[in-house]
């Protein structure tokens, strides 16, 4: 039993931070938003050269082979800038089920490429127009279709930094790989939704920090009164309680058993929760300032919005935990327990 | 990152189980704040566990204890829980004064001290707050004067829980004319000593569970002063530490209640509010959340970290969270809520009383999210 991350996971995460704090500062995302877009050709050049790209595809596809709990890492310090990219969905879910299902696929072999992801569960997709092919789902099966190949209706959202899309294809003009594993794939992008809620909330609350170490009302700093400290304190509290959740879930997620999809429903869940409060609390304690387009408080409140609702609502992800809490022993001998194989298989039938 | 227990820890665990099921007694004790019939069954239970050596399994052996790790703590206070042991009555001498002992006693007071805590011969109070020094406890008034080899000890003490049935208190002092955190001492008082006297002050359930304490003149050696004089201050946040971060509430606790809120809800979901279902599994959450946290903690510590501000964190955690979960359960109980004979074998209502203590005692929640506040994100004073 050993709940801490080795010293390479803790440069992995460093060199994230360092990397997405440099090419995804504020200013950049001014810059974005007056142009009406959402990438940068030279930080995605960085994420790449980083290998950020190839973390969850295996070695012998030409991938890290590294696991989610890595990836998740990542994905925390883009919740931390906000990125616009779609380096989580292609490189945390898409990059994965498509080397499952044709380890060779030429598509793998770039690795600057990105791969959209339609699940069922969500009804639009993000960067769908850019991307080098779209995964669709039709009968269990994946289908894979290049934007050209498929019809896009591009979606207004209230997050700019955000492109959606509806997306229309008919399955005799898509590639068909077989029957995917959808289940992981939902659990791998609420897991990183997760870690992305958790850094979206670490931001707003440092960002709210700043700010009322600074602002001065009635003479003294607005954040040496204490109806401001609570807010932030309160949000960091949720945050430290959804931290080791994502964790669990990150390194638990490959037991693919219902206390694993419990752990990551529970991270999700958690981790935007605290996203909510926090991203709240920044811009209340920013004052009217926060409800201006200029202070960048609101940039992680309209992500938290849309990471909370896509990737399974929060009803979805409750349903999953009481699936666990209702048919699973629960206790404190229970923490890390895994479902055993009779309670397994009486779940097959149920299913079935 | 290892989510999995060892062979040596299952081991282990089922050890802890096999003692458990053979030395927890049938039938509940009456509770240890109720009666002194009910705080002596605690004592002998503590003396039982003693006999099989699980007094405080984190402790050095020379002192009575294992000297086991942090997680083998975790897995015996998960098996505490699950079978339904009796509550520790010393608690605040093992969970908190033991490990600041170990930290800052000299080797002559923690074979004094120690083995007679883990074996229950000593049950401890603690005797910081006063009638003035409550959330702001740098505004001790009571005084330890130096006199020769004795300190002599006068000011009255308040809110001291178990001081009504319990042999001693460590005690917060200050050297006269000394204001604030300086020339404050850490020292122990025999509850029985000359001088010393203890009133039970009836909490909201209806136990005595807390006392004032009054002392005049009282001299105890100046052996029973626990680290440098005037190094109170530091003493009492390294115990505050151990108090709100890790030892005081186990995530068992929470996990065995939210296991049991599971029950009542299967039981009574026919004709209780569907919309109490997500507040059960905010419950499973919560519990299950603090137990992670805790884990992550223990790992960390056994690592080679200290425990910081995040202390603060956990207690408003699992204060919350405990009302949370018990309020939950009489939300289903409905207009049975408030019968004080409940069926089953959990008691609800007793132990949501219980729970709405849990944001004041140990430093309000408020005085918690000023620590986070300020020591965490670095907010002004």
């Amino acid at each position: 039993m050993d709940f801490t991350l080795s010293d390479e996971q803790q440069m992995f995460a460093e060199t994230a931070r360092t990397l997405l704090g440099d090419t995804c500062t504020p200013d950049h995302w001014r810059k974005m938003m007056e142009r009406g877009d959402n990438t940068d050709p030279e930080r995605w050049a960085a994420i790449v050269e980083n290998g950020f790209t190839l973390v969850l595809l295996p070695e012998k596809a030409g991938g890290m082979g590294l696991g989610e709990l890595d990836f998740a890492l990542i994905a925390e310090e883009a919740g931390y800038v906000a990125l616009p990219e779609p380096l989580i969905e292609s490189a945390g879910v898409a990059v994965p089920m498509l080397a499952a299902l044709a380890p060779e696929h030429a598509l793998l072999a770039d690795p600057e490429a990105t791969i959209a992801v339609a699940h069922p569960l969500n009804p639009v997709v993000a960067d769908a127009d850019r991307a080098a092919a779209i995964l669709l789902e039709r009968d269990g099966h994946a289908f894979l279709a290049r934007a050209d190949q498929a019809r896009l209706t591009p979606v207004e959202t209230i997050d700019p930094l955000r492109r959606l899309f509806r997306v229309e294809w008919d399955a005799d003009n898509a590639e068909d790989l077989g029957l995917a594993d959808w289940d992981l794939a939902l659990d791998r992008a609420a897991l990183f939704a997760a870690a992305q809620g958790l850094g979206l909330a670490q931001r707003a609350v440092d960002m709210a920090v700043e700010y009322a170490k600074e602002r001065q009302q009635f003479g003294k700093p607005i954040g040496s009164y204490q109806a401001v400290k609570h807010h932030l304190a309160s949000a960091q509290v949720a945050i430290e309680f959804a931290r080791p959740v994502v964790r669990a879930a990150a390194a638990e997620i490959g037991h693919r058993d219902v206390q694993a999809r419990s752990r990551v429903s529970h991270a999700k869940i958690a981790a935007l929760e605290a996203a909510d409060k926090a991203t709240r609390a920044s811009i209340q304690v920013h004052g009217a300032m926060g409800y201006s387009w200029e202070v960048d408080a609101h940039l992680f409140l309209k992500r938290t919005l849309a990471l909370t609702q896509s990737w399974g609502t929060p009803a979805f992800h409750r349903a999953r935990i009481a699936a666990r809490l209702f048919t699973q022993p629960a206790g404190p001998d229970q923490t890390f327990a895994r479902e055993t194989h009779a309670a397994a298989a009486t779940r097959e039938i149920i299913h079935a | 990152m290892d989510l999995s227990y060892t062979p040596e820890q299952q081991a282990f665990r089922a050890e802890v189980r096999a003692w458990l099921e053979a030395h927890v007694p049938a039938e509940p004790l009456e509770h240890f704040d109720a009666t002194r019939e009910g705080f002596e069954a605690h004592r002998e239970w503590e003396r039982t566990l003693k006999s099989g050596d699980w007094g405080m399994v984190t402790w050095p052996k020379e002192y009575g204890g294992r000297g086991l790790d942090l997680i083998e703590w975790l897995i015996f206070e998960e098996e505490y829980y699950r079978a339904g042991a009796p509550g520790r009555v010393n608690q605040n001498g093992i969970f908190l004064l033991g490990p600041t002992l170990i930290e800052f006693g000299t080797p002559e007071q923690k074979q004094r001290f120690l083995p007679p805590m883990a074996s229950g011969e000593e049950i401890w109070a603690q005797a910081w707050s006063e009638p003035q020094a409550g959330s702001d406890l740098a505004g001790v008034r009571a005084t330890a004067v130096r006199d020769g080899d004795d300190y002599v000890l006068n000011g009255h003490k308040i809110w001291s829980s178990r001081a009504v049935f319990a042999d001693w208190a460590f005690g917060l002092f200050r050297e006269p004319g000394s204001e604030r955190h300086k020339g404050m001492s850490l020292i122990f008082f025999p509850l029985d000593a000359p001088g010393v006297t203890v009133n039970a002050i009836r909490k909201i359930n209806g136990h005595v569970g807390f006392a004032e304490i009054f002392l005049e003149d009282v001299r105890v050696p100046a052996f029973n002063r626990l680290g440098d004089e005037g190094q109170g201050w530091h003493i009492c946040m390294a115990t505050a530490g151990f108090e709100r971060g890790l030892m005081l509430r186990s995530p068992a606790r929470y996990q065995v209640a939210a296991a049991a809120l599971a029950g009542l809800w299967q039981d009574h979901k026919q004709d209780a509010d569907p919309v109490l279902e997500a507040d059960v599994v905010r419950a499973f959450m919560n519990a299950d959340a603090y137990a992670l946290s805790i884990y992550q903690t223990a790992s960390r510590l056994m690592a080679g970290a200290k425990i910081g501000p995040e202390a603060s964190t956990n207690k408003i955690f699992w204060s919350e969270l405990d009302i949370h979960l018990h309020q939950t359960a009489l939300s289903i109980l409905g207009p049975e809520a408030e019968l004080v004979v409940q069926p089953g074998e959990h008691d609800w209502l007793d132990d949501y009383i219980f729970a709405l203590a849990g944001p004041i005692y140990a430093g309000s929640n408020e005085i918690q999210r000023n620590i986070i506040a300020e020591r965490m994100l670095g907010l002004p004073r």
